[in-house]
C-alpha cells in the first residue's frame, strides 16, 4: 500500500519533470516567454516581437522595446496576412507563427541596442549592413566574448543567412549568454504619458523633490498634483516649466533647493499625478501651517491637510 | 620688530578684507539689478500689452467684415496670453492678482472662439458684440489702474525687489504703491459679474467635476472604513485613521488612511452614497512576473466584482514595474470616453495599487445614447485624404466647449504616426483630431553612449 503511493507520488513527480522539460523546449523554439503581449508593453518580449516582424517586413519603425502604435498595426497586418485573429495581442498561436516565419538574432539586435547604434533587422538582407556606426559584426562580438548570434527557430524559417557564425554553434553557451544580457538589457524607449517628455517629467520631480522629500509619498504626489491643477488654471501660466518658476511660487525654487538630484520617489509620484492621481480634491495651494510667512494664504478655502502641508483652492 | 610685522599683517588683512566685501557687495548689487530688471521688463511689457489689447478691441467694434475681423480677434487673443505670460513672471503668486489673470483668460477664450469661427456663416451675435463692448470699457478700466502704477514706478523709482521680499517676509513695506495699486486692479475686476460678460462667458467656464448629485444616502466614518475594506485588503496589524475634509472643498468626503507593514494606501471616499474617489498604495515592486496583459484582465475583474459595469480597455501603458490602464464605459457599443477610469497594477504580483474614479463619478449616469445622423461612410469623406483609416467606432466625448457629444471615431495612420479622429455623427465637423503618442527614446542612453 504505501509502496504503492509511494510509486504513485513517483510518477507524479515525473510526470511533472517532464512537462516542465518540454514546457522549455517549447519556449527554446519560439524564444518568447509566456507573457500575452499587448499594446504598452514593456521589454525583452517587445524587442523580439519587433525583430521579428521587422524582419518578416511588417514593422519599419526602430526596435527599441516599446510596444507603441507603429508595433501594434503591424501586429495586426501580420495576424491579419497570417490568417490569425486580428485582435493586436500578441499570444500564443500568434507567437507560435511568428517564431515559425521568421528569424531573430538575439545577439546582434542586443548588441546594437547596447552600443546605441542605428540598426534595422530585415529578413534576406546581410545584418552587417544594416547597422550605422559601420562595424564588422564578427570582430565586434570576438571582442565582447561569448556573445553568439543565437538561433531560436532560425533553423524552421529556412533563408540560412548567419553562416558566419558557424563556430558558435554551442547552444548551452548561447542561451547563457543570451540570459545574461536580457537581464542587462534595457529597451531604449520609454511610454510618456500624452502631452508630457521625459524632461518635463524630470523637471516637475525636481520641483516635488526640493518641495517635499520629507513627505510621504502621497504628499509628494500632491505636490505634484497641485503644479498640474495649476497648469489648467486660467491664474496661472500654462506650461511646466512657468508653473514651477513662477516667481515666488515655490520656496525651493526660491532658496535653491530645486536643483537637488531627485529620487526615484519623487519621479513616481510626479507620474503618478500625470497620470491622474489627485489627492488633493482639485487644489491650486497648499502652505505649510508652521513656516508660512503670507497671511493671506491663510484666507484660501482648505480643501485637506496631507502630512505637513495644508492644500486649498 | 615683531609688533611692526603684526600691525602690517593686519593692516593688509583688513584692506583684504575691505577689497573683498566691496567686490562682494559689487557683485551683490550686479545680480540684484539683474534680477530687478527682469521684472521691470517684465512689468512694463504688461503695461503695453494691456493699452494694446483695449486698442485692438476698440477696433473690432467698429468692423465689419471678416476678412478684418477674424484677424484682428486671433490678435486680441495673442496679446492676451502674452500678458497672462508677462503676469506669470512676476512676484504676484502671494497676493491675490488671480480674477485679473482669470479675466485675461477669458477674454483670451472669447476672442479665440469667435476668431476661428467661420464668421460669414455665423456672423458676431448681438449678444457678443455686447460682450466685445463691455470688455472694451473693462479693458479700459484696467488699463487706466496699470497706467497710474506705472507712472509712480517710474516717478519715485520703485524697485520689484522690494514687492517681492515684502511679499516673501509678509511684513508690511514702507511703501507699498506696486501692491496696493496691483490689488486696486483685482478689486475692478472683481467688481464685474459674469453677467456684464454675456452668457458666453459662463457657459466656457469649466464645468467642475461636482459629486453632489450622486445617489445615495450620506455615510458615516464607520461606514467610509468598511467601504475602504472592499477595496484593499486589510491586514490585522494595520492602523486605520479616518479624517473629514476641510470646509474649502466643493464637496464632502472621507480621507482613509491604512499603514501596515507592507507601506501605506490612501483612499478618499465621497461622504454622499460613499464612493470611492481614488486609491493609491505605495510599496516597491523590485521584478515583473505578470504581462501587462494578466495585468489589464486583473484590472478588469476588480472593476466588475465592484460593480463598475460595462467597462472596456481604452489605454494600457507599462512604466518600470508597473501597469497604468484607462478603462471607460461602453453602453450599446458606444464608448463614453468622460466616464474614465484609470487603474495601476503592480506587476509582481498582480494587485490593484491605484483606482481613480475622478472622472467616472462626475459623469456617470444613465444615458440615452442618440442615434447617429450621419453614417460612418460619410463622415468618412470628412476626413484627410492621406489619412488610412485602421479602425472605427461610435463614441461620446467632451468637445472643446466641454460639452458631450456623438462621434464616429477613427483611428488612422498617416506615415508613421497614429491619429485619433472625431467627426460629429450630427453635424460632420471634425470635433478633434489627436496625434497618438509614440516612445521617446531614452536620452541617457543616446548622451551617455552605453548605458
Amino acid at each position: 500500500m504505501k509502496t504503492k503511493r509511494i510509486l504513485k507520488v513517483f510518477l507524479i513527480f515525473a510526470c511533472c519533470l517532464l512537462l516542465a522539460q518540454s514546457g522549455e523546449s517549447i519556449q527554446k523554439a519560439s524564444a518568447f516567454t509566456n507573457q500575452v503581449i499587448q499594446i504598452g508593453a514593456v521589454g525583452d518580449d517587445v524587442i523580439e516581437l519587433q525583430s521579428r516582424l521587422q524582419y518578416l517586413g511588417f514593422y519599419n519603425g526602430k526596435i527599441d522595446g516599446v510596444f507603441g502604435w507603429q508595433t501594434y498595426w503591424a501586429l495586426r497586418n501580420f495576424q491579419y496576412e497570417f490568417g490569425l485573429k486580428v485582435d493586436g495581442l500578441a499570444g500564443w498561436p500568434t507567437k507560435l507563427k511568428l517564431a515559425k516565419a521568421s528569424q531573430y538574432h538575439e545577439g546582434y539586435v542586443k548588441e546594437q541596442i547596447n552600443k546605441g547604434n542605428k540598426f534595422t533587422h530585415y529578413g534576406g538582407m546581410d545584418l552587417n549592413k544594416q547597422t550605422a556606426p559601420a562595424k564588422k559584426n564578427n570582430t565586434a562580438q570576438k571582442g565582447t566574448t561569448n556573445q553568439p548570434v543565437k538561433k531560436p527557430a532560425g533553423n524552421t524559417g529556412g533563408a540560412a543567412q548567419n553562416t558566419g557564425n558557424a563556430g558558435t554553434n554551442n547552444q548551452n553557451a548561447g542561451t547563457n549568454a543570451g540570459t545574461n544580457q536580457a537581464t542587462a538589457n534595457k529597451p531604449t524607449a520609454t511610454n510618456v504619458p500624452n502631452g508630457f517628455s521625459q524632461n518635463d517629467i524630470q523637471l516637475m520631480a525636481n520641483a516635488v523633490h526640493g518641495e517635499s522629500r520629507g513627505e510621504s509619498y502621497i504628499g509628494q504626489v500632491a505636490v505634484a498634483a497641485v503644479i498640474l491643477n495649476r497648469l489648467d488654471s486660467p491664474s496661472f501660466p500654462d506650461t511646466v516649466s512657468g508653473v514651477i518658476f513662477e516667481p515666488g511660487a515655490f520656496t525651493a525654487v526660491a532658496d535653491g533647493q530645486i536643483w537637488l538630484t531627485p529620487n526615484e520617489t519623487s519621479k513616481k509620484a510626479v507620474l503618478d499625478a500625470i497620470n491622474g492621481w489627485d489627492p488633493t480634491g482639485n487644489a491650486i495651494y497648499y502652505f505649510n501651517p508652521d513656516t508660512a510667512t503670507s497671511g493671506w494664504i491663510w484666507s484660501r478655502p482648505q480643501i485637506k491637510q496631507i502630512g505637513k502641508h495644508i492644500f486649498c483652492k | 620688530m615683531l609688533r611692526n610685522i603684526l600691525i602690517g599683517a593686519l593692516t593688509v588683512a583688513v584692506i583684504g578684507t575691505g577689497v573683498w566685501a566691496y567686490q562682494e557687495h559689487k557683485e551683490k548689487n550686479a545680480i540684484l539689478i539683474n534680477a530687478e530688471n527682469n521684472y521691470q521688463r517684465a512689468f512694463h511689457d504688461l503695461t503695453y500689452n494691456i493699452d494694446l489689447l483695449h486698442d485692438k478691441i476698440g477696433t473690432t467694434l467698429a468692423m465689419n467684415s471678416k476678412q478684418s475681423l477674424s484677424p484682428a480677434l486671433a490678435d486680441v487673443w495673442r496679446i492676451t496670453s502674452e500678458s497672462h505670460n508677462e503676469v506669470g513672471q512676476l512676484p504676484l503668486t502671494l497676493m491675490p492678482f488671480n480674477k485679473t489673470e482669470e479675466f485675461l483668460s477669458k477674454i483670451g477664450d472669447f476672442s479665440y472662439e469667435a476668431a476661428v469661427r467661420d464668421l460669414d456663416k455665423e456672423p458676431l451675435s448681438e449678444e457678443e458684440y455686447n460682450t466685445l463692448k463691455s470688455l472694451y470699457q473693462q479693458s479700459a478700466d484696467i488699463q487706466d489702474e496699470l497706467r497710474q502704477v506705472q507712472y509712480l514706478v517710474l516717478k519715485n523709482n520703485l524697485r520689484w525687489m522690494d514687492v517681492e521680499m515684502a511679499l516673501a517676509s509678509g511684513k508690511e513695506a514702507a511703501d507699498n504703491t506696486i501692491i496696493d495699486g496691483f490689488k486696486t486692479v483685482e478689486k475692478t475686476v472683481e467688481g464685474y459679474s459674469d453677467n456684464d460678460m454675456g452668457p458666453i462667458f459662463t457657459s466656457m467656464e469649466k464645468k467642475e467635476a461636482s459629486y453632489k448629485n450622486l445617489p445615495g444616502k450620506e455615510i458615516t466614518e464607520k461606514e467610509a472604513l468598511s467601504i475602504a475594506k472592499k477595496y484593499i485588503t486589510i491586514g490585522k496589524s494595520a492602523e486605520t485613521k479616518v479624517v473629514k475634509n476641510g470646509d474649502g472643498s466643493d464637496y464632502e468626503f472621507y480621507s482613509v488612511s491604512i499603514q501596515d507593514k507592507n507601506g501605506e494606501t490612501n483612499m478618499d471616499i465621497t461622504k454622499k452614497g460613499g464612493y470611492p474617489i481614488w486609491i493609491m498604495s505605495n510599496r516597491d515592486i523590485k521584478q515583473q512576473n505578470i504581462s501587462l496583459n494578466e495585468a489589464s484582465n486583473n484590472a478588469l475583474k476588480f472593476l466588475n466584482n465592484r460593480n463598475f459595469k460595462n467597462m472596456e480597455l481604452f489605454e494600457s501603458s507599462q512604466y518600470d514595474h508597473i501597469g497604468v490602464f484607462t478603462f471607460v464605459s461602453k453602453i450599446d457599443n458606444v464608448r463614453v470616453y468622460p466616464e474614465a477610469i484609470k487603474i495601476k497594477v503592480a506587476l509582481d504580483d498582480g494587485s490593484i495599487i491605484g483606482f481613480s474614479a475622478e472622472e467616472y463619478l462626475g459623469t456617470h449616469r444613465t444615458r440615452e445614447i442618440p442615434q447617429p445622423k450621419i453614417t460612418e461612410d460619410e463622415a468618412r469623406k470628412q476626413i484627410n485624404k492621406n489619412v488610412k483609416i485602421m479602425e472605427s467606432g461610435l463614441a461620446i466625448i467632451n468637445n472643446r466647449s466641454n460639452e458631450e457629444v456623438l462621434v464616429h471615431e477613427f483611428l488612422g495612420t498617416l506615415e508613421n504616426d497614429t491619429y485619433r479622429i472625431y467627426i460629429n455623427a450630427e453635424t460632420g465637423d471634425e470635433e478633434e483630431v489627436i496625434k497618438l503618442q509614440n516612445a521617446e527614446p531614452i536620452y541617457e542612453d543616446l548622451v551617455g553612449g552605453k548605458a
